[in-house]
């Protein structure tokens, strides 16, 4: 499985033009690990660390956040729509993100892809593209808001989760929906948001079938949350009640993160 | 203890424990505030320029978000300490009412030509506006600062400002001006250096004529 010319020629220029910000990406991935340098000069000489739990500021704002995932809980709304925008304002070129460079993609055969469902669902067998295309399609322009501040306009189409929880007879009282993907990238969502009627599988992005950078063949798209909320190249969506977390939630991103 | 004939001053309360308290929960917000907000804007820069590593806190962006979105609490909720007993107890408009643009102009020629006396406990009409600004910076900063954090939710906030990327250079804006105006009361805290005690204390050493409760 290779890519076409045309697909490998854009991903090179991709990467040309990524350069600067990948070099900031590998610096923050070192530093990761602790949650709260800047803790250690308020509490020099004090060090409270206990393990794996770390500094008392670590595990008092690893509290906050906790506290900030209740506050936002009661905040969110699920009938409160995220803004749309009209096509002239979609933004043009449309970022890539990922924890990786562009070289990373993954190469997904859409003819071979299926979509694994598990955990608490009546119907546990796997979905293909066409049978995904085959349920009733929605499609947004939305703000896609990034945790780093920086926030484009683009437009997603695809089928609501709330439709395709519906269809595997997933538990919807269940507290969580997670999501495994081909690039080892994961995450979660609370059940509200899932079913959340903005909240989609998507497809499509700016009405073509979804491009490499852009998760293909299927991405979550949630537009009431930070965009490291929606995974890409997803191969395993399953329902549960025990947290599953997140990629970036499991360093310290707030795990509700929405906006 | 001797007693000094005839006293040309007497020690009173110029700075009321809940205000000298809220003041210094204030500081340590601000600069938590300030020092995380700088690590996010780092991260995604409005500018052509970044704030220096050392000026930071969090070690990376969601260490820096992890104190901005604690920090905003201690913030909010102080400030709303303050007010309601700023208000209550007729601290704020007794310190920094009346203010008039003619009493601004005045001081502020006066400061600038030196005549400007300081009086400990009693703010000048320049002084006054500084504070009122700071206020209203503050209350900007809290209000974009939740357009930000919620642009969905609080939508109708958010159209206030324009939109999430419009509340962003608010919010940014109105942080330069805060900033501003520390630098300014810093500057003049080691001017007058008793200022300093008079928050620690409370107690300030006032002219009989000039005290005010």
């Amino acid at each position: 499985m290779t890519r076409d010319p045309d697909t490998a020629a854009r991903l090179k220029a991709l990467r040309a033009d990524l350069q600067p910000e990948l070099v900031k990406l590998e610096r923050r991935s070192l530093l990761r690990s602790g949650l709260s340098l800047g803790a250690l000069t308020l509490l020099t000489g004090c060090d409270l660390s206990t393990g794996s739990n770390g500094t008392l500021a670590d595990r008092m704002l690893w509290a906050m956040s906790k506290f900030n995932d209740r506050v936002q809980g009661w905040l969110f709304d699920p009938t409160k729509l995220a803004p749309t925008y009209p096509a002239s304002m979609i933004d043009t070129p449309f970022r890539f993100n990922a924890y990786y460079p562009p070289d990373n993609i993954p190469e997904i055969e859409g003819a071979d892809w299926k979509l694994e469902v598990t955990g608490l669902v009546a119907d546990k067998s796997p979905w293909t593209l066409e049978k995904l295309r085959a349920l009733p399609q929605e499609s947004q322009i939305t703000r896609h808001v990034c945790i780093e501040g920086w926030s484009q306009i683009g437009q997603w189409s695809g089928v609501p989760l709330k439709t395709f929880l519906e269809r595997v007879g997933a538990d919807l009282t269940a507290k969580y929906v997670g999501f495994k993907c081909a690039d080892r990238y994961y995450g979660s969502l609370d059940m509200p948001s899932a079913l959340h009627p903005q909240t989609v599988l998507a497809l499509d992005f700016a009405g073509k079938e979804l491009a490499p950078e852009y998760g293909f063949p299927l991405r979550v798209r949630v537009p009431t949350k930070l965009g490291f909320k929606s995974p890409k190249y997803i191969a395993s969506v399953f329902v549960t009640n025990d947290y599953p977390g997140g990629y970036w939630e499991d360093q310290g991103y707030n795990w509700f993160s929405g906006i | 203890m001797t007693l000094v004939p005839e006293p040309p001053a007497r020690v009173v309360v110029i700075h009321p424990l809940v205000v000298r308290l809220t003041h210094w929960i204030n500081a340590v917000a601000v600069f938590c505030m300030l020092f995380s907000g700088w690590a996010i804007y780092n991260a995604s820069p409005l500018f052509p320029f970044t704030f220096p590593k050392w000026a930071t806190l969090g070690g990376w962006l969601g260490g820096a978000i992890a104190w901005h979105f604690a920090a905003m609490w201690l913030f909010a909720l102080n400030g709303l300490v303050y007010l309601v007993y700023g208000v209550a107890s007729r601290h704020v408009t007794r310190t920094f009412l009346p203010l008039s643009a003619g009493a601004v102009w005045r001081d502020a020629r006066a400061a600038l030509a030196f005549r400007l006396v300081h009086r400990l406990g009693q703010y000048n009409a320049v002084q006054r506006l500084a504070y009122a600004v700071a206020f209203l910076l503050g209350a900007l900063l809290l209000a974009s600062g939740l357009a930000l954090w919620k642009p969905v939710q609080l939508q109708g906030l958010a159209a206030l400002f324009g939109g999430y990327e419009w509340a962003r250079r608010v919010h940014f804006g109105a942080m330069a001006g805060l900033v501003g105006f520390i630098v300014l009361h810093l500057a003049l805290v080691l001017v007058v250096p008793s200022t300093l005690k008079a928050m620690i204390t409370g107690r300030a050493r006032v002219m009989p004529s000039e005290t005010q409760a």
